[in-house]
């Protein structure tokens, strides 16, 4: 067979090529003309007003030179052509929760932060839909709906103060996305302002919009395309029962291979979240949720829809983690049971700060069938990079949040804390898995891209990303690596602050 | 026919005379809406794909990768169409995590054959489209055909996790993983979704799996009035019953159905009364749960007002199941020309269904309409012939539902109609910017027009 040359009009210069993330004093008739544009109180220029957004909840670090807060579509598109016509790039944010350094301003600018533009536009009951602003806080929708018996399903820890936009950008997902699935797959249309100012609409409300699914291209795309403006979602029937249950064990081994079989045995419960013991104890001392301090490692399971099959789960669950050497499966008896084993879930990170000035969640994900060596794994580098690696994380779809304790003041501890996430996420490429599973790649993980994809992998990326966003005018400096194939993984010099997901 | 001589020498030379077909007779079974392709191309491997690619787009041609071919002549005719390329010979199960209910699969895969994989192991992939017994993995995908259990399962976007392809550059790439929760990188897969083909040659396929259902039942009503049966629907969406599929039939429908049913031997459960509207029913779950949702429906059927129900047995289910996710199918072959529409409508709601139920005043264009899961409703108008009255009449029911549609705020998707029919009928209905957005993921996947040129939207 003769080998064709490979087709020239396809060789895109290099990333760290062609983006600039060389940061220049800001223009001030830029300044001036934002805000007679969105008036004084929707800009924000001063240096101790910007420090304020030089974080997310990453360990990563960077400042915009202008903060925006647009209150509709047409500010967005003005304030995009502005900064256009200023030569100065532009990142969104919604709540700044992000754990990977999505919605921070790696190469300065105009952040548009879209924390004003927080409406919910429109519910319709009967066909569940709604239609929101980005800046609608995740758990205000279920809030706004909940009178009719509907929510909307992905719930990201920080489904408190994180935004839809957000959410939209990083895909993100929760514990309760098992069952039903990320953002993503509850998104049927945007609107979006494209890099130039251009306003234009993907989807249907309805979904099953004619031609490509432009929907699944933009949610997940770390707002290196499009900035979000509108979106519409889908909404979820409250199940008529719901059923928690909480799994103690003597080992994470017997934990994990509880999530094996449970899996192998097609049981799908709505939640599958997993604590080990160091963890658990650190949770325990400070929410009091009620798990065993002296256990191994705990599951928290969560089983919901009509009355007769929840209640064949819940024995189902029952069943395997007995026969995974569970020393005691727990009902909660009732809510407020309930709504305390799910406090202890979702405080642990609070909980760690009490015993750590910093730390850092990873996020990683393996098949699930790989769950106890992947945790073995995990064990094994931190004792090699002198750590202890708790593990908190959503053991039923292999998305795992290991943490790393370490101290921001001493430099030397944080390398080691990121060449040992780096060896973890390299091991979890290697038993099969991906790079992220719901926090994103951002600027943290840019650069570990290559153990993933190809040359022709990016370059198909990159003509996508050009296509929308050719100047890389748009969040620069994210997802796409700065170095050339996978021997120079950058190693971060700087300091870390802790993580509130 | 210099050309064409070339062309074979060159593609013999290129890619091996065991894996090109030139023969007339079997390029005229490649036919899409009539233009049959120069040549034909069986890759054994990726490799060979990219191959294929790279010779087409270095010599300009026009590629269309298919599969089993039942459902190619979705979308808009090609503007060119040189090489068809063969895709069935790609067909292994490159990978199957049974523990993790994971699978990657060849995109050649027939999906009858892939049934009996996972069966094996206890589980299954809920691509119940039409066509089943020929399709194929990919060209379930690109199709982007609807599946009839999407109610419980979702459509293929919900549970399609990775996909690898070659691009227009000639290209092997990939996109997702072999995880179930996986955001790393753009969602190029997700593309790959109704592509028709137009974007890149799928190669293979990651999907989640789905354990089989320990029990299923089915159910089936008849209503006087679409009112009533509409009334029913809601009523069910409102109780919560975790269905696996509804569809409402309307009197033209259910009569074919019946027809249908009538020449296997079978009949529909009830029998049929002149202009009654069914629905039916299917769902999955333990002995228990499938008892509980039969005993409701029966009840929320007495109480909208059905004229008769019926909680149907295994053997009768599985057949009606099955008609019904063939129903494309056997709408598409109906009449002589027939349109088939594919609509999303925001509400479903009776004056809509009525309005377009009376598109058509003649009594030899008739009109059936079955509305399943997620408000989508699919529209077909028999015609009598293929003559130019029976086009033009057509022609003229196309735009009225398109108005329909655009009125209630819905979206149409032409997937069947005569080639006139379907270039007057889709141009209109897309602005330049959504034009525009198309284009730009066109233009980045295929660079050089080497995909289907002219598949979607009318010119993409």
């Amino acid at each position: 067979m003769e080998r064709r040359r490979p087709l020239p009009a396809c060789r895109l210069p290099h990333y760290s090529e062609v983006v600039n993330l060389q940061r220049a004093s800001l223009n001030p008739s830029l300044i001036r003309e934002m805000k007679s544009l969105l008036g004084a109180c929707n800009v924000l220029g001063e240096p101790e007003d910007l420090l304020l957004y030089e974080f997310d909840g990453s360990v990563e670090k960077a400042k915009p030179n202008l903060v925006v807060f647009p209150h509709t579509t047409a500010d967005v598109s003005q304030i995009v052509k502005l900064a256009r016509k200023y030569g100065e790039p532009v990142v969104g944010r919604g709540a700044g929760t992000g754990l990977s350094g999505g919605a921070l301003a790696r190469g300065g600018g105009v952040m548009v932060v879209f924390a004003r533009m927080n409406k919910i536009l429109e519910i319709d009951v009967e066909n569940r839909r709604a239609v929101v602003q980005p800046g609608v806080v995740n758990l205000d929708i279920t809030r706004a709906v909940e009178f009719a018996g509907l929510y909307f399903a992905p719930d990201p820890s920080s489904a408190r103060s994180c935004t839809i936009g957000g959410n939209v950008a990083e895909n993100a997902g929760g514990p309760h996305t098992l069952a039903c699935g990320v953002t993503t797959n509850h998104v049927t249309a945007l609107e979006l302002v494209l890099p130039d100012g251009e306003i234009v609409r993907v989807g249907s409300r309805q979904g099953d919009a004619t031609g490509y699914d432009l929907c699944g291209l933009f949610v997940g795309s770390e707002g290196t395309l499009a900035l979000v403006t509108e979106i519409s979602v889908k909404l979820c029937r409250k199940p008529e029962a719901v059923r928690t249950l909480l799994a103690v064990f003597e080992t994470i081994e017997d934990a994990s291979q509880a999530v094996v079989e449970i899996t192998a045995n097609g049981i799908t419960p709505a939640a599958c979240e997993m604590l080990d013991g160091w963890t658990l104890r650190v949770v325990e001392d400070y929410i009091h949720a009620g798990f065993p301090r002296d256990s191994g490692a705990v599951l928290l399971l969560e089983v919901e829809g009509l009355k007769e099959a929840v209640e064949g789960q819940a024995a189902a669950i029952e069943e395997v983690c007995h026969r995974c050497r569970a020393r005691e499966v727990r009902l909660a008896k009732d809510d407020r049971e309930r709504d305390l084993l799910w406090r202890g879930r979702k405080s642990a990170f609070g909980a760690l700060g009490r015993i750590s000035p910093s730390n850092y969640v990873l996020d990683g994900v393996i098949p699930r069938s790989k769950l106890p060596k992947a945790l073995q794994r995990i064990h094994e580098i931190g004792k090699k990079f002198g750590f202890s690696i708790g593990n908190i994380f959503h053991a039923g779809d292999g998305n795992l949040h290991p943490i790393v304790l370490y101290d921001t003041r001493d430099t030397k501890q944080f390398e080691k804390a990121i060449a040992a996430s780096e060896e973890i996420i390299r091991a979890c490429i290697e038993m099969g898995g991906a790079l992220t599973g719901e926090h994103g790649v951002g600027m943290e993980k840019s650069e570990l891209m290559t153990l993933q994809f190809s040359d022709a992998d990016f370059a198909l990326m990159r003509r996508v990303h050009d296509a929308f966003n050719p100047d890389c005018s748009l969040n620069p400096g994210k997802i796409f690596p700065l170095s050339r194939g996978c021997g120079e993984i950058r190693i971060k010099k700087k300091g870390a602050g802790s993580v509130n997901p | 026919m210099k050309v064409a001589e070339n062309l074979t020498a060159r593609l013999l030379q290129t890619i091996g005379a065991q894996r090109v077909v030139v023969a007339e007779e079997q390029l005229a079974a490649y036919s899409v809406h009539g233009l049959a392709p120069r040549a034909i191309v069986r890759p054994s491997s990726a490799d060979v794909v990219a191959e294929v690619v790279s010779f087409a787009a270095a010599e300009k041609l026009a590629l269309l990768p298919l599969g089993s071919r039942s459902k190619c002549e979705l979308g808009m005719p090609p503007d060119r169409y040189d090489i068809a390329l063969d895709m069935t010979g790609l067909r292994q199960i490159a990978h199957y995590d049974a523990g993790d209910l994971t699978l990657s699969v060849d995109a050649g895969m027939p999906l009858r054959e892939l049934e009996g994989h996972l069966k094996e192991k206890g589980q299954f992939l809920p691509l119940a489209v039409p066509c089943f017994e020929s399709s194929t993995v990919g060209g379930a995908i690109a199709s982007g055909i609807d599946s009839a259990l999407r109610q419980q399962y979702g459509s293929a976007r919900d549970f399609l996790i990775g996909a690898e392809f070659v691009d227009g550059t000639g290209q092997l790439c990939k996109s997702g993983g072999r995880v179930v929760k996986n955001v790393t990188g753009y969602d190029l897969h997700k593309l790959l979704l109704g592509s028709l083909g137009t974007l890149a040659a799928i190669t293979r396929l990651n999907f989640r799996t789905f354990p089989l259902p320990a029990a299923s039942g089915g159910h089936f009503t008849n209503f006087a009035d679409c009112q009533s049966a509409l009334r029913y629907r809601l009523t069910v969406e409102k109780a919560g019953l975790p269905l696996a599929n509804q569809e409402v039939l309307n009197p033209r429908v259910a009569e074919m159905l019946s027809a249908i049913l009538e020449r296997a031997g079978e009949a529909l459960p009830l029998g049929l009364n002149r202009g009654e509207w069914c629905v039916y029913s299917s769902f999955e779950g333990s002995d228990a749960v499938v008892q509980r949702i039969s005993r409701d429906l029966e009840r929320i059927a007495r109480e909208t007002g059905a004229e008769c129900s019926e909680v149907l047995q295994t053997a009768a289910d599985e057949s009606l199941g099955g008609m019904l996710r063939e129903a494309f199918e056997w709408l598409r072959w109906g009449s002589p020309a027939n349109v088939i529409c594919k609509l999303a409508l925001p509400e479903v709601k009776p004056e809509i269904l009525a309005a377009l139920s009376h598109l058509t005043e003649s009594d030899s264009l008739r009109v059936a309409l079955l509305v399943r899961a997620s408000n989508v409703v699919y529209f077909t108008v028999f015609g009598e012939s293929e003559g130019d009255a029976s086009i033009q009449s057509l022609s003229k029911v196309v735009a009225g539902v398109s108005a329909v549609v655009r009125t209630a705020k819905g979206n149409l998707t032409l997937l069947h109609a005569p080639p006139g029919v379907k270039q007057k009928g889709i141009g209109s209905q897309f602005s330049p910017s959504d034009m525009a957005t198309h284009q730009r993921v066109k233009q980045s996947f295929d660079p050089f027009n080497v995909f289907a040129p002219g598949r979607v939207l009318g010119g993409i």
